[in-house]
């Protein structure tokens, strides 16, 4: 995986998650026009669209759009598949997660994100797993200063 | 109190703001005030700080004065300073800056923390952002948590390690012999990164995929665990165990067994299991199925697995969901070629696809069912792919055309069901066919003698229905000025003759003249038409009169062509049936390349065209033929210099099999009363494009117009930038030696489009 944002029905960026090395501007530019064309796609069109040399997965769920670039060899189906699971484990960490919990809790969706995915790949592919180290790592956040290496 | 409290009444704040100047107000409060706790070295409010810098960060707006905090938070002993702190680095750093090398020391020290949490999160802001310099300096540690028990670490070690690979591929040797036992662990987190891991040195090393061959039992037998073990609460999806895991497997299959026979025969037993036993109601199991489907496509596994391969894609196609239906049509247009018969059985299914609402899909049905026609199965495709070209978008309707104009050109069953495919697409699609196709069609019409009659009738009786789609008119015309005559005497076999008369064939192409749809090359061509028609109908002063009032049209290039005509008339008559007469058949025109500019040899050329062998003087209404010859190729001439009684004019060729060539003939003509001798053309073009000159016909241009010199000139222009040209002229001119040197900027845009 190339790059993964999400973004409202308004267009408005919510996460964005960079696996390839590229400066502010063409983030941007990249950003506005993948939303832009995203947000046209029609309800009955597939979940898969081909832009620039890249393939583009993207999903809704309720009011935010799922976004991933994949390279040529990468699979589409599982890449779904791979956006669901993100979906579930925001849902069992915020608890029927809503646009708005993501919106005030941004940081909170980075570190479930980068606690499933580490360089664009699934590095967990336990739920429970995943739940856990996060769990875990919020506890350690209540800890005055940690033991030294 | 939590530090995001403050952080989400921030958040809460700026979204109250009911204008864009508005929030850049609030931002730009907040960014001040955070600017002098940064200056004032605040370390308790610094985490809180840099996360609502990123929250304005993700709303577009500038942060970069954080990026030195983000590493302050990182050297914190604090994890949620920590935590933040790689956040921020992830996202406002980026390895074009020096500033990230300062994270390097870090880095190292929290891969060496005693709290895995933290070692996490400096694995996981490497293996994210790590430039190639943090990566061979900090290789080494990344290998020594390859090696670790804990698999909560291994696996992102290994990530990571796919990383370092990707940034400094010569570091790939180094992990190797952390990757031997990887495949032993039981962890599904581990076998996931260190199958990604091997996948990636696989891809990169031929050595390496050698080496790691002998891995195709272990995982086959891994794999096959996963299909047969029971229900495993912790990895299942909708009753499949760790698809993520299976997939990538598979995919690692794919590359081991690649032309290799030992491995391939391996792994078929297993292919074969997940293909038949997978279930296929929801989007998981089909995501499996797919990439089985790839792997046994791509190593040498039996035709029997072969067949069942594809007939899994058949069954993807017949699927409701629209996706699973997408990468099937994906996947057999990369079969196609090889499994030919294979895909031909699920042809009606890929037909019916051309109904598919989405337009990916129909993209790629309309793809694959080009590939898929034959002399067998022309006719039954060919009427569907018609009824795809009534109904599909306009952005499919040019390429739809040119398939099946290539389509009909190389399996047409007969000439009449040529020409009859070639009629309807022009008559539903005309105005989206591709400008080069009409000299092909011109081609084809006057090869195919045997149906001039019955091609003419029909081509004007589209006329008289719609004369809006310029490629029909354009080819129309064209028949039309050659075959009228078949036309008015009603010779038709092939169905019943109309009764038309020469006035009503005339009306209709004057009509074309005049109307407002027509562009100004349909008029050259109607024009062109009706002339010819001066030899074939008995109403020659009708035409006289059209020809002689267009004689004055605005248009530059109809009235030169208009002139032309009347002289044709005037002073040339007795040579006019000679010039007007029926076109041969034509040459197939043989491919330029780019390369070819180098070439002088220009029997590339249809032969009418082949201006070299052209005898230079005494027959300056051969200008005429490359009048009508250059409606061929649909491109208008053009004066490009006029002075002092020396005019030059710019025909067009246009090179059809690559466009970035554009061959240009001029002609010099004398109108004054005396020779202008020793002339000599040159032309330079701008840095972009390359030029060639050939030889000119002669090097005295005749006085009073008595002939002509004709040189070609040959351009490449492989950026299709405007064409532009610098000429320089010189003669000797009643013993006095002229120069000059002119700017040529009105080329027309087909020349160089």
């Amino acid at each position: 995986m190339q790059f993964m944002l999400l973004f409202s029905r308004q267009g408005k960026l919510r996460l964005q998650k960079w696996y390839v090395p590229l400066s502010d501007k063409e983030k941007k530019k990249i950003t506005r026009e993948l939303v832009q064309t995203v947000l046209a796609r029609k309800p009955k069109m597939c979940s898969f669209l081909e832009w620039r040399d890249l393939k583009i997965v993207y999903k809704r769920y309720a009011s935010l759009y799922f976004c991933c670039a994949i390279e040529d060899q990468d699979n589409e189906l599982i890449t779904l598949e791979i956006i669901h699971r993100y979906v579930e484990l925001l849902d069992k960490y915020f608890g029927s997660v809503c646009e708005l919990d993501i919106i005030f809790n941004f940081e909170k969706a980075y570190f479930i994100l980068d606690e499933f995915l580490l360089g664009g790949e699934a590095q967990e592919t336990s739920k429970k797993n995943v739940l856990k180290a996060i769990e875990q790592a919020d506890l350690l956040q209540e800890v005055r200063a940690l033991a030294t290496a | 109190h939590l530090p995001s409290l403050r952080v989400q009444v921030l958040i809460r704040t700026i979204r109250t703001a009911r204008t864009q100047a508005e929030e850049r107000e609030m931002i730009q409060k907040e960014c001040a005030a955070i600017r002098s706790s940064f200056r004032e070295e605040d370390n308790t409010y610094r985490c809180r700080n840099v996360a609502k810098l990123l929250y304005m960060h993700m709303l577009g707006y500038p942060a970069h004065f954080g990026q030195l905090e983000c590493l302050k938070l990182i050297a914190s002993q604090k994890f949620t300073d920590k935590r933040i702190g790689y956040l921020g680095a992830m996202l406002l750093l980026d390895e074009r800056q020096d500033v990230h090398l300062l994270m390097t020391n870090c880095i190292k020290n929290d891969l060496n923390h005693s709290t895995q949490y933290v070692q996490g999160l400096s694995l996981c802001t490497l293996g994210c952002m790590g430039s190639s310099e943090m990566c061979r300096d900090l290789a080494g540690e990344v290998e020594k948590l390859l090696k670790t028990s804990n698999s909560y670490l291994r696996k992102k070690a290994a990530l990571c390690a796919v990383h370092v690979i990707r940034k400094v591929p010569e570091l790939m040797e180094m992990f190797l012999p952390a990757t031997k036992n990887l495949l032993s662990e039981k962890n599904h987190g581990v076998l996931h990164t260190s199958v990604v891991l091997l996948t990636e040195m696989c891809e990169r090393s031929p050595d390496m995929l050698s080496h790691f061959r002998k891995l195709v039992p272990q995982l086959v037998r891994i794999l096959k665990n996963l299909i047969m073990s029971g229900y495993s609460p912790e990895h299942d999806v909708s009753g499949i165990s760790d698809p993520f895991l299976q997939v990538r497997i598979l995919r690692l299959l794919r590359i081991l067994g690649k032309g290799d026979d030992d491995s391939s025969e391996a792994m078929n037993d297993i292919l074969a299991q997940v293909a038949t036993n997978t279930e296929t109601s929801k989007n998981v199991g089909n995501a499996i199925l797919y990439e089985t489907v790839l792997t046994i496509m791509d190593i040498k596994s039996e035709s029997g697995l072969r067949v069942l391969a594809i007939n899994i894609l058949g069954r993807f196609l017949l699927n409701n969901d629209k996706n699973i239906r997408y990468v099937a049509l994906t996947s057999l247009l990369k079969t196609v070629q090889t499994d030919h018969n294979a895909v031909q059985r699920h042809r009606s299914t890929i037909v019916d696809c051309l109904k598919d609402l989405d337009v990916s899909i129909k993209r790629r049905a309309m793809e694959l069912s080009f590939a898929l026609v034959n002399g067998n199965n022309i006719r039954g495709m060919m009427k569907e792919l018609l009824y795809f070209l009534d109904s599909c978008d306009p952005d499919f309707k040019a390429d739809c055309a040119s398939g099946i104009f290539l389509a009909a050109e190389k399996y047409a069953p007969s000439k009449r069901w040529h020409i009859d495919t070639v009629m309807r697409v022009l008559t539903t699609a005309g105005s989206y066919v591709r400008d080069d196709s009409v000299p092909n069609l011109i081609q084809l019409i006057t090869n195919s003698v045997e149906m001039h009659a019955y091609t003419v009738q029909r081509l004007y009786k589209a006329l008289l229905d719609d004369i809006s789609q310029q490629p029909l008119v354009q080819v129309a015309s064209w028949c039309i000025g050659e075959y009228g005559d078949l036309l008015v005497s009603g010779q038709c076999e092939e169905e019943e003759p109309i009764q038309v008369s020469e006035d009503e064939v005339l009306d209709v192409l004057e009509g074309l003249l005049v109307s407002n749809l027509s562009t100004p090359v349909t008029r050259a061509y109607s024009l062109t038409a009706i002339m010819k028609l001066s030899t074939r109908f008995s109403s020659v002063n009708r035409i006289k009169k059209v020809v002689s009032i267009y004689g004055s049209s605005i248009d530059v290039e109809l009235q030169q062509r208009a002139v032309e005509y009347n002289a044709l008339f005037k002073k040339y008559d007795h040579m006019r049936p000679a010039l007007l007469e029926r076109m041969p058949i034509m040459e197939k025109t043989a491919t330029n390349g780019p390369t070819d500019i180098a070439q002088t040899n220009g029997e590339t050329d249809s032969t009418i065209l082949d201006t070299k062998h052209l005898p230079s003087i005494t027959h300056p209404a051969r200008r005429c033929n490359y009048h009508i010859c250059f409606c061929l190729a649909g491109i208008p001439p053009m004066t490009a210099y006029n002075k002092n009684g020396l005019k030059i004019e710019f025909t067009f060729e246009r090179s059809n099999p690559s466009p970035n060539i554009a061959v240009i003939t001029i002609h010099a003509t004398n109108s004054t009363e005396a020779d202008m001798t020793e002339f000599v053309f040159q032309a330079a073009v701008p840095k972009t494009f390359q030029l060639q000159l050939l030889s000119p016909s002669s090097n005295v241009v005749p006085a009073l117009n008595q002939g002509s010199v004709t040189q070609v000139i040959r351009v490449l222009n492989p950026q299709k930038q405007q064409l532009r040209m610098r000429i320089k002229l010189t003669y000797t001119h009643k013993g006095s030696p002229v120069q000059d040197l002119a700017e040529v900027n009105n080329f027309p845009p087909q020349s160089w489009q």
